[in-house]
């Protein structure tokens, strides 16, 4: 048994299917990085994982728990995983320890102290504890999306769900938020990711899907999917991107 | 620095475990139990009022069933919240013996939900209960005072005629309002040193205005400009000076709506537009106000059910609107109810409008989340 299973989702927007009939299963530990175009559903299908957005039909299991249906506990299930948004959304009001604080002491009633030794610890390691006490706004893009990661990880998810963090991030600062995912991969943390960063997803992915109109199109180890793509959609797309100069 | 950022280890089927342990499932007995409790006793309290206050309204020789009809639906409501709250309890009753977990969190997630509604049907018929008390007491001191009904009728259609002035004074001072208020907003928000005397000028009204009220303004105008002898402004009529004061009072107001609204359109709009080149008036007129006016017409609509109130207080100097000729009713009479019927009808034109506030903030509201 997987991990997370994706069983069969389908969502609509209205009459508009965004995803159709999609299956994914994810093992323990496994990184799986979403590809495709501006559109295909790959952030929407993120925020079906953690119940942002509501399945059509279909189910999702984690550790062969159906998590999807009524009478599922939300506020207990995203405790457990965590989501990374492309936009940070730090709380403006809040300095950096304070964001990466609220939602353990509010939320797991962890002692406030106990709290910040460990966001400290964690700002440590990602050379940013001289930042602890300023507001989101004194930060730059790239120092902004490594403290919501850092906010993300303190309620110490199982999976951990990062949707394009870097797309707006300069290039240089796009390398300092990679080296976290990077590290927490070595470290054995279940990722999905959406990106758009080819050469990130072939070193660090398992695991790479291939999206299309909402399906999975092709999936398979990153040099296969990026070096030998068997379907004609996954050529065009990666052809299209090495035109740009991005692959 | 490998594995540094994630704390705990543990083997598989340790966090598998640990995950299940996580999602157990939620059966909402508390809520429920106390729902049901809650519910009995609502519908205790509501049948013996029922049957206390119609039975009081017969002896005061209301036809019988007039008088049982709010009662018996009154009753028929808590007891069928009375059933809400039951299935509700019994939803949660299945759910901790059900064996299935999907089945089981499902009930209880129903049980969840009817306890809440149930609760809040509860609340609403407690509220109507003690208003129905209220009415009661003292002999119905309070009905007989507010609520009689052979002179609400009688005084309906003068009231209703006077009312057409408040429907007046409020049409014309509204269109003055908008005007006038954008004038003051834009002079507030003129640039640079430039623009500082025009700019501490509106500063200076906005202050005046805004600090004195409403009922003063009317006073001062309607009393004091026919005392100047000035030409034109010191033979107008009362609704005119009515007009006029009011304009001034809420004009302050609401070049303050404008002015949040022109403010709250980010600065980098202001950038976009000034880097194409359009001056300061064209990006204003263009980009700024189109802009700001999506948010304020919530606040404007609010504002205009205030101003319609507030017709009411030129009252004072003698304007015959619906509150003064209904004032002259009551006095005549000893009763208030002639005053119920203008109450009536300011509630009357003031429910749609404040309906349609709703409906253009929750418009924003979803256009705020589609957007985020
Ligand atoms: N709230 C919504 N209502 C209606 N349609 C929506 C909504 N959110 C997303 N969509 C549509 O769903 C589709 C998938 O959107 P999604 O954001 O998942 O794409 P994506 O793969 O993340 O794209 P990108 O790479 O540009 O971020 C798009 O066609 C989008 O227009
Ligand atoms: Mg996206």
């Amino acid at each position: 048994m997987a991990f997370v299973e994706i069983d069969h989702v389908t969502k609509h927007y209205d009459a508009l299917e965004v995803i159709s009939d999609f299956s994914l299963a994810v093992d323990e530990h496994e990184v799986i990085c979403l590809i495709g175009p501006s559109g295909c559903g790959k952030s929407t299908l993120l925020r079906c994982v953690n119940r942002l957005e509501e399945i059509s039909s279909g189910e999702i299991r984690i550790h062969g728990d159906r998590i999807t249906g009524p009478g599922v506990d939300l506020d207990r299930l995203r405790r457990d995983i965590g989501i990374v948004f492309q936009g940070y959304n730090l709380f403006p009001h809040m300095t950096v320890l304070e964001n990466a604080v609220l939602a353990p002491t509010k939320v797991l009633g962890m002692g406030r102290r106990e709290a910040e030794e460990k966001a400290m610890a964690f700002l440590e390691r990602i050379s940013l504890s001289h930042k602890a006490n300023d507001y989101p706004d004194r930060l730059s893009g790239g120092q902004q999306q490594r403290v919501a990661i850092v906010r993300a990880l303190m309620m110490e998810p199982m999976l951990l769900l990062l949707d394009e963090i870097t797309s707006a991030l300069d290039p240089e600062l796009v390398s300092e938020v990679l080296d976290i995912v990077r590290d927490l991969a070595a470290g054995g943390m279940t990722m999905i990711l959406a990106t758009h960063e080819m050469g990130f997803a072939r070193e660090v992915a398992d695991r790479i899907c291939f999206l299309q109109a909402g399906k999975v199109y092709e999936q398979g180890p990153p040099a296969e999917v990026l070096g030998n793509p068997q379907g004609e959609r996954t050529q065009a797309f990666l052809r299209s991107l090495r035109k740009a100069g991005r692959l | 620095m490998t594995d540094q950022l994630i704390l705990e280890q543990q083997d598989e089927a340790g966090r598998a475990a640990i995950w299940r342990a996580r999602r157990s499932t939620r059966t909402y007995r508390g809520r429920a139990g106390f729902t049901l409790l809650l519910a009995a006793v609502t519908f205790l309290v509501v049948a013996a009022s029922a049957q206390h206050i119609g039975g009081y309204a017969v002896s005061q020789g209301v036809s019988s069933l007039i008088a049982a009809l709010p009662g018996i639906v009154a009753a028929i409501a808590a007891a069928f919240v009375l059933g809400m709250a039951a299935s509700a309890f019994l939803k949660s009753l299945a759910a901790s013996r059900n064996d299935d977990v999907y089945a089981a969190r499902a009930l209880g997630d129903e049980a969840s939900t009817r306890s809440w509604k149930a609760l809040a049907w509860i609340g609403a018929l407690m509220i109507v209960t003690g208003g129905a008390w209220f009415m009661v007491v003292n002999d119905a001191a309070v009905s007989r005072t507010f609520f009689d009904l052979a002179l609400i009728r009688d005084s309906v259609g003068k009231v209703l005629r006077a009312f057409g002035t408040n429907i007046l004074i409020f049409s014309v001072s509204a269109v003055f309002i908008l005007a006038w208020a954008l004038v003051i907003a834009l002079a507030r928000t003129l640039p640079g040193a430039a623009g500082r005397p025009l700019r501490v000028l509106a500063i200076a009204y906005g202050d005046l205005f805004r600090g004195l009220p409403a009922i003063i303004t009317i006073y001062l105008i309607g009393f004091g400009l026919p005392l100047t002898n000035l030409p034109f402004l010191s033979d107008l009529s009362t609704t005119s000076y009515a007009i006029i004061a009011l304009t001034l009072t809420y004009g302050a107001y609401t070049s303050e709506i404008y002015r949040a609204g022109i403010e709250g359109v980010h600065h980098s709009q202001v950038a976009a537009a000034r880097s194409l080149g359009l001056s300061h008036a064209k990006t204003m007129r263009y980009v700024v106000v189109p802009l700001a006016m999506r948010n304020i017409i919530p606040p404007l609509m609010n504002n205009c059910i205030s101003l319609q109130k507030d017709t009411a207080l030129v009252a004072i100097i003698g304007a015959i609107d619906a509150f003064n000729q209904a004032k002259i009713i009551a006095a005549n009479n000893f009763n208030l109810s002639a005053v119920t019927t203008v109450a009536i009808l300011f509630i009357a034109v003031t429910i749609p409008q404040a309906r349609i506030v709703d409906k253009l903030s929750e418009r924003d509201r979803r256009r705020m989340r589609a957007g985020g």
